[in-house]
């Protein structure tokens, strides 16, 4: 089950940033990197909070 | 057990869960350290600080030296100045300028840093307000704005400010849990936005990218009213922002968790991956709703980048800054006042942080603010600095507040004011911005505690011993 959350972690990262290049070589529209960004933000938000380290004591002040 | 009654009694029960030197069993390896700077400097500012540049009319090889050697500097002076104090001592900012400074000066410096925490955490509101706004076709705040412009305005701030209020009273750690998982997503949207809208601005190859970067976002002209910025404005202003927290020492709370001094240098990845990355994408955004005639407010230009997954970020990174800030400046404030519960104080400085936030000047000066607030803080770091390396050999002890149960250090409190004072000076007199002032400022703040050290230790009474 972790692995499967980590991997839907990676695919959620990997929809927040690859669209953007493929804009940039003109492969896909904005409007489709817009898309595949908020999907990326939902896999990665759906996800990752189950498998992230709790907060160590070395904390942000 | 009676509770605490003097002032100093009270700063130190807020304090007294980190009273003690870090054992060796709670040190921390450098995924941590990597992980924690890497996710703070992905932040709320690095929306404003970007475009804030390009308002600066800074040219695009001055930025991008500028922000090169600037960062290297801050990680430098964290590496070499805060670092190694941190890991010999092992104690928090609090406790190593309490033994130093003595606990009613301490209290002082508490509560500028809490005001300084306010202001910050209302700029943040404003940056996530600018983003919660958008649906409601609320009216942006310009980049000349420094007072409310419109009641959706107003109405947006005072509803996530309170959002952001109601959340620090209920789970501070909860958030910072979030943080966390918000900080590396929230990186990936950064670059996805300088990239993805870049053939907007006309970069359709990479060798495009250094002429339009010339032409079209640091083009080397300021807007009106802005003070024109040079490789220098760059550098110093990366060095310093966060000032407060290498120079002036407040990330010893952090580093007194390192196995090894060297540790300091893992700040390179908040400086490099957060400032220098954001700060470049952010300021790649603004020139292109510069270039549309758009608004250039946070919430617009990361919808410009990533549509909603961009404006979702930037209610986060403002919130996630906000909340912390808010907290530790409650946190401060209630050495003020000690019979009000937790959640009252921070109520009280969410209010009052949030009324700041109406306050566009807040996010729009962001730059002059960081400055000042790195500056006012420097001198204690200075303070430190001299105490720990520079008396022991001038024959002089180390933390003589404490060893004299002194309430106030003269020599801490003169050093801090006076060096305040000439830096004020330096501006008025020879015209030296605030962005450089932190550098003299340094070396006055030093010099000036050696100097009152020495007049105090050389002149006082000697201490009687017991047999």
């Amino acid at each position: 089950m972790s692995l499967l959350l980590k991997l839907g972690s990676l695919v959620g990262l990997g929809l927040t940033v690859v669209p953007a290049f493929l804009v940039f070589a003109g492969t896909i529209s904005w409007d489709a990197h817009a898309t595949l960004m908020l999907v990326g933000a939902l896999l990665w938000f759906i996800t990752a909070p189950f498998w992230m380290h709790a907060e160590p004591e070395a904390s942000s002040h | 057990m009676t509770p605490p009654t003097t002032l100093a009694e009270r700063l130190d029960a807020i304090n007294e869960f980190d009273r003690e030197p870090v054992s060796e069993d709670r040190l921390q390896g450098p995924g941590n350290f990597i992980g924690l700077y890497a996710g703070e400097h992905v932040a709320g500012t690095e929306f404003v600080i970007g475009p804030l540049f390009v308002a600066h009319g800074v040219a695009a090889g001055d930025l991008i030296l500028g922000l090169l050697v600037g960062n290297l500097l801050a990680v430098l002076s964290w590496a070499f100045l805060c670092a190694p104090i941190a890991t010999r001592t092992r104690l928090n900012l609090y406790w190593k300028l309490r033994k130093i400074t003595g606990p009613n000066l301490l209290f002082v410096y508490n509560i500028v840093n809490a005001l300084m925490f306010c202001f910050l955490a209302g700029s943040m509101i404003s940056v996530a307000a600018t983003a919660v706004g958008i649906p409601f076709d609320m009216t942006m705040p310009g980049l000349n704005d420094l007072y409310p412009n419109s009641v959706g305005w107003v109405v947006t701030v005072l509803l996530v400010g309170a959002v952001v209020t109601v959340l620090a009273i209920l789970g501070f750690e909860k958030i910072a849990q979030f943080s966390k998982v918000a900080s590396p997503w929230m990186f990936l949207v950064f670059v996805a936005c300088g990239v993805a809208v870049l053939p907007q601005l006309g970069v359709t190859s990479l060798g495009d990218f250094w002429t339009v970067a010339n032409e079209k976002i640091w083009t080397g002209v300021p807007m009106a009213g802005r003070v024109q910025f040079t490789f220098w404005h760059v550098a110093f202003f990366a060095w310093f922002a966060n000032m407060a927290m290498h120079i002036g020492m407040a990330d010893m709370t952090i580093l007194r968790y390192a196995k090894k001094w060297q540790y300091g240098f893992f700040s390179a990845f908040g400086m490099y991956l957060g400032h220098f990355v954001a700060w470049i994408a952010s300021g790649i955004l603004v020139a292109l709703a510069l270039q549309l005639g758009d608004e250039v407010a946070p919430g617009p230009i990361a919808y410009l980048g990533a549509g909603i997954a961009g404006v979702i970020t930037v209610v986060i990174a403002g919130w996630t800054t906000a909340n912390p800030t808010i907290y530790r400046a409650g946190l401060a404030l209630q050495t003020v006042t000690p019979n009000w519960k937790r959640w009252k104080m921070t109520l009280a400085v969410g209010a009052i942080t949030t009324v700041a936030a109406l306050f566009p000047a807040l996010m729009m000066r962001l730059l002059d603010f960081v400055a000042l607030y790195g500056l006012i803080l420097m001198p204690m770091g200075a303070v430190i600095f001299a105490d720990f390396w520079l008396l022991p050999r001038l024959g002089l002890r180390q933390d003589y507040a404490e060893w004299r149960q002194l309430l106030v250090s003269w020599p801490a409190g003169l050093a801090w004011g006076l060096t305040l004072a000439a830096c004020w000076g330096i501006n008025a007199l020879w015209g030296l911005q605030i962005f450089f002032l932190g550098l003299p400022g340094w070396f006055i703040a030093t010099g000036l505690y050696v100097g009152l050290s020495l007049a105090q230790q050389r002149t006082a009474a000697p201490v009687a011993h017991t047999p």
